[in-house]
């Protein structure tokens, strides 16, 4: 099995909008892989099919050589794959250390009790959050609730991470510790599919990456090539700057 | 030390109520049996609508529902199976009520539970009128008094113990997750329709067995009495005013409102409903998660203000 | 027999279309979910028999204060109960999740004054109920006047929707209430106005329920309930599907109590309830939305 996520002929339609038409990919295990694209060009909609938040329309969406389209987000977390969101999404009645802990409690391991605790301190303190683990999630800054969210996504033991733009609207302080962040999870042996539109931190991180623009993909590459290549750019900054 | 408290106290309070059948007159026991049932009602709500956050109004139903099947069952079953069959009636028709509406939004269910009662109201007059000739129907049964107030503190005791493990237990923290943000529910693992399905039930089967147990003070029965909707309206109203989201809350909420009742429809009978109804209305306004959290934060916020003129003394 | 079923059902879904269109107007615009329409109906059904039989107005004259008086109690219902509500709540759902109970309460309170004033028994009173023959069919007067009146005014209603500037502007809010304000329009008062009109059209209901059957103080809760149906299978905010839904539920209801059994009624509105719920939950014309 050379790849872990595989993606056939993936496509969705709002009505008569075609969000995602016909997108094929792979990732291999240990991967990082960029998925770029202007706004509306549907690679939060491809996220959201792989994670189970929407159904595809039509195409098959493979975790090791298993089928998990048509699956529900809940069954497709147990097979190994979480997110984090694009507008980050806490628990605000609960405690940071409580966020990590209904993870590690509905995930793969099913831990509960003293064990979880003890499991979600560490997790908190993976993404430098541990001493905030008894406040309210909503006390919490931008940036520490995103620290949270990827806590509680890495406790769900993840074979395949999915980031939908976890880097945005960081500063650049923020920034280089978020890529330090990531690049640890990533050595650490996980694959990662992030949709991203900040270039440093892709050509930072991301070893390969996929290009869409309204809803097909027009590129797919090592990530140098990738960016150089003349549609990509075209997408982006329009015909002049090609 | 503190540790152990609650659990003394619960088991003090629990044998004390065990006893007052013992001292009490009739009319106390009486009272005791509607002031039980009241809170076993709020506290079963609560287990459910306090966390998921979908307003059930379909209370009368499923009390209707363990009466009924209690006044037609008396006569040819012995009491402790005509009560597993009240409640496994309850649950039969609560798994097909969440099944069909639980998956969705939940004004859904609302609106399904707000007619839920009429409906079973109108097919057990049709099926009595059509199938068996006659409307209501005569409960005789050697239940005394004090063995309904005995058997409600049992199931009102159930009640409170299954509500405090569900809070401590892992179902606790998915209907709070649940209650929070569906979509993460779903990307955490969380089955979120099992889980509110197996509440549902829980709390359903419960509300039956009030019904089941109580019926038997009425003698008669039929479905206009059994599925009154001011049930549905008193359970909502005690469990929202003591806060549904606290194990103590309906119980709080019920005791001084059925006093309230009490006394309301002894002295007010006719302008009952206008009380109740603005009494309700005054609660969703003032007190929108009851009255637990209501002190909670204000004692919060008088501590920190407290806190702040401190200093602004200093200089 | 069928041509007298099909008849009663188109004047029974005419005024289940009638009532429903108020609702939707409530819920799809005001966005309040409104558990207390079916008492604001009855409400308006007792003022009809007060005026006919104590004062000999005839319902359709009793429409001129029936109508305002609806629109009156909507303003004020609205004014004095709800906007607060809405000026508190943090999202579309908690908005929900207190209206429903506000509304709940207010059920018990317009019943409770109904009871004290009426009392619970059976109340109807006898206007036009001379035969006509209409297709072959026997037909009482009032009934075919019901059925002309909701016409009028539910098409008068889609007219001043649809035609006038007003109109597209309430309609505006139903489709999308964060963007209204961006083209000057006043969300606050399109819904203070939309429920007061829903009001106004709970009464036009109301007396022309009374015109044709019997009503208790205590049935609101199937009128409530029956116009919530009509209003998800034809798609809330969607004035035409709450008609055509409407007059569906009418000719089901009808020809479920000629052909069955009158008993299973509500029965049947609850299978076809269940059977929208599960199968289009957006409703029979509405889209799914994204």
């Amino acid at each position: 099995m050379s790849e872990l996520l595989k993606i056939e002929e993936l496509t969705k339609r709002f009505g008569g909008l075609t969000a995602v038409n016909s997108v094929s990919f792979s990732v291999a295990p240990g991967e990082v892989v960029g998925l770029l694209g202007p706004n509306g060009s549907g690679k939060t909609t491809v996220l959201n099919m792989i994670s189970g938040h929407l159904p595809a329309t039509s195409g098959r969406i493979a975790l090791g050589g298993q089928t998990i389209s048509g699956l529900a987000p809940n069954q497709i977390v147990l097979k190994g794959v979480s997110r984090t969101f694009q507008l980050v999404r806490g628990l605000p009645s609960l405690t940071v250390g409580e966020n990590v802990v209904a993870a590690l409690a509905f995930g793969r391991r099913k831990l509960w009790g003293k064990a979880a605790q003890a499991e979600a301190l560490q997790r908190l303190d993976e993404v430098g959050l541990a001493h905030r683990a008894d406040q309210s999630a909503q006390e919490l800054t931008y940036i520490d609730q995103k620290r949270m969210e990827l806590a509680r996504a890495l406790a769900l033991e993840p074979e395949l991470l999915l980031l939908d733009e976890w880097l945005a609207g960081l500063n650049p302080t923020e920034m280089a510790t978020g890529i330090e962040l990531i690049r640890s999870i990533q050595r650490r042996g996980a694959t990662i599919l992030m949709v991203e539109h900040m270039m440093d931190a892709i050509r930072a991180l991301c070893s390969r990456c996929v290009v869409m623009n309204a809803g097909r993909k027009i590129a797919d590459g090592p990530t140098a090539a990738t960016l150089a290549d003349r549609e990509v750019v075209t997408a982006y900054l329009g015909e002049a700057y090609a | 030390m503190t540790r152990f408290l609650p659990p003394i106290l619960f088991l003090a309070a629990v044998i004390g109520l065990t006893c007052i059948p013992l001292f009490a007159d009739s009319y106390g026991v009486t009272l005791g049996i509607g002031m039980l049932g009241y809170v076993t009602l709020a506290s079963a709500w609560a287990l459910f609508s306090g966390p998921t956050r979908y307003v059930s109004l379909a209370t009368v139903a499923f009390f209707g529902i363990g009466a009924y099947t209690v006044a037609v069952l008396s006569e040819s079953m012995p009491y402790p199976l005509v009560l597993v069959t009240a409640g496994a009636v309850g649950l039969g028709v609560a798994i097909v009520v969440g099944l069909s509406t639980l998956r969705l939004a939940g004004v859904y269910f609302v609106i399904f539970t707000f007619g839920l009662a009429e409906l079973i109201r109108q097919l057990v007059t049709w099926y009595e009128v059509n199938m068996t000739g006659t409307l209501g129907r005569y409960i005789f049964l050697p239940v005394t008094p004090e063995g309904i107030y005995w058997q409600l503190l049992a199931l009102a005791t159930a009640t409170f113990i299954i509500s405090w493990w569900v809070g401590r237990s892992r179902v606790g923290m998915a209907l709070k997750v649940i209650g929070d943000d569906e979509v993460v529910a779903a990307h955490c693992g969380i089955n979120i329709a099992r889980m509110k399905l197996a509440l549902f039930a829980v709390s359903s089967v419960i509300i039956t067995l009030v019904g089941a147990i109580q019926a038997p003070r009425w003698t008669y029965v039929e479905p206009t009495i059994a599925f009154n909707p001011t049930i549905s309206f008193l359970t909502l109203i005690m469990a929202l005013l003591g806060g549904a989201h606290r194990l103590t809350g309906p119980l709080l909420g019920a005791v001084p409102l059925f006093l309230l009742f009490e006394w309301l429809s002894a002295h007010f009978p006719n302008h009952y409903s206008i009380i109740l109804g603005l009494v309700f209305i005054a609660i969703v306004f003032v007190l929108p998660r009851g009255v637990l959290a209501f002190v909670e934060e204000n004692w919060k916020r008088w501590r920190r203000r407290e806190i702040k003129k401190l200093p602004a003394v200093a200089e | 027999m069928f041509i007298a079923a099909l008849l009663s059902g188109l004047v029974l879904g005419g005024t289940y279309a009638l009532v429903a269109m108020g609702l939707t107007l409530q819920y799809g615009i005001s966005r309040i979910m409104n558990l207390a329409y079916g008492e604001m109906i009855i409400s308006a059904a007792f003022l009809a028999y007060v005026l006919f039989s104590n004062l000999g107005i005839n319902p359709v004259a009793g429409l001129v204060f029936a109508v305002p008086f609806g629109f009156v109690l909507g303003y004020l219902v609205y004014g004095v109960m709800m906007s607060p509500l809405v000026a508190r709540a943090r999202d579309k759902a908690s908005l929900e999740i207190d209206s429903i109970l506000a509304t709940f309460g207010l059920l018990f309170v317009i019943q409770g004054v109904m009871l004290v004033l009426f009392g619970a028994n059976f109340t109807s009173y006898s206007y036009l109920n001379d035969p006509v023959t209409i297709f072959g069919a026997t037909l009482a007067t009032n009934r075919v006047l019901a059925l002309v009146l909701a016409l009028v005014l539910g098409g008068g209603l889609y007219l001043v929707l649809t035609r006038t500037l007003w109109g597209t502007a309430l309609r505006a809010v139903a489709v999308n209430p964060a963007a209204a304000p961006l083209v000057g329009i006043d969300v606050n008062r399109a819904a203070r106005l939309a429920f007061a009109l829903g009001g106004a059209l709970a009464a036009s209901g109301g007396v022309v329920i009374s015109m044709y059957q019997t009503f208790t103080a205590t049935s609101g809760v199937v009128f409530t309930m029956k116009a919530l149906i009509v209003v998800i299978m034809g798609g809330v905010g969607n004035i035409l599907g709450a008609l055509s839904a409407g007059l569906l539920l009418g000719l089901v209801e009808t020809f479920v109590s000629t052909y069955i059994d009158p008993g299973l009624t509500l029965a049947a509105t609850y299978m076809i309830f269940l059977a929208v719920l599960l199968w289009r939950p957006a409703g029979l014309f509405g889209r799914i939305a994204r």
